[in-house]
């Protein structure tokens, strides 16, 4: 399946200035259905993580309270040209995603 | 008698594989008791031992004076503090007041940003943990409309 996340990164000095978007419901568990009036159940990413050739630079825990299609941007020392950047999520039903882009 | 033996002991094996997998398939768990608790204090002491964190102005918090719109609100913390742990966003007035929180590991640099959601208006809060103490820093955000239910 083709990847629901869209990463940009750029480097300045050895520092990579990352900026990730990813496509997820982010469900509280308490907002109603408008057509059924039931609750629609609590859907949430519970962890994101960053890896740059391997090495974990950032882990990120979401509670529900992080918005619909979740924004998260971050920094990293130690960055160059050609390294690959992972970033994954899970979420509280056991669904994932994830991404690799390589850092110009 | 056996079979049923043999039956037990390969069953047991299984779940002990299955109980150990979360653990090593992830950096660290997700902190499901920080982020169930509701109150802020008490999502703070789950999470770092205790609710006294140390007001400071080396921290910075962006985030509007007024949210139109709770449901996405963008905050973004930096701090010069050295030696940081972990950053955390905390809504006070939230049903569930960690909104989420950051490992911030040797080469990452102390400043993140994201969106979140507000019930209505209430008092944001960074909490930073460093090597030396816990920090934080707080912007109340007026909230017009709700983000959180319906």
């Amino acid at each position: 399946m083709a990847s629901n996340i869209k990463i940009k990164a750029k480097i300045s000095g050895d520092i990579a200035d990352v900026k990730s978007l990813m496509l997820h419901p982010m469900e509280t568990g308490a907002r109603k259905d408008p057509e059924t009036e039931e609750l629609v159940p609590i859907h949430h990413i519970t962890q994101l993580t960053f890896a740059n050739n391997d090495k974990t630079v950032m882990v990120a825990n979401f509670s529900t309270a992080v918005s619909k299609n979740p924004f998260f941007g971050f920094k990293f020392r130690g960055a160059k040209a050609g390294d690959t950047l992972r970033v994954s999520w899970v979420d509280n039903l056991g669904g994932t995603d994830e991404i690799e882009t390589v850092l110009k | 008698m056996h079979v049923g033996r043999r039956f037990f002991l390969s069953g047991s094996v299984g779940f002990a594989v299955l109980a150990a997998l979360p653990r090593t398939l992830l950096a660290a768990a997700w902190p499901d008791k920080v982020f169930e608790s509701t109150a802020a204090g008490e999502a703070l002491i789950n999470l770092l031992g205790t609710d006294q964190t140390i007001p400071t102005d080396q921290i910075t918090l962006k985030v509007p004076e007024i949210a139109e719109n709770g449901a996405v609100v963008p905050v973004t913390i930096s701090t010069s503090l050295e030696n940081v742990e972990s950053i955390s966003i905390v809504v006070d007035k939230n049903p569930r007041p960690m909104a989420a929180t950051f490992e911030i590991l040797p080469d990452t640099l102390p400043d993140i940003s994201s969106r979140i959601k507000m019930g209505q208006t209430s008092d944001v809060r960074a909490v930073v943990k460093t090597d030396h103490g816990i920090y934080s820093t707080a912007k109340q955000v007026k909230v017009t409309i709700g983000g959180c239910g319906g």
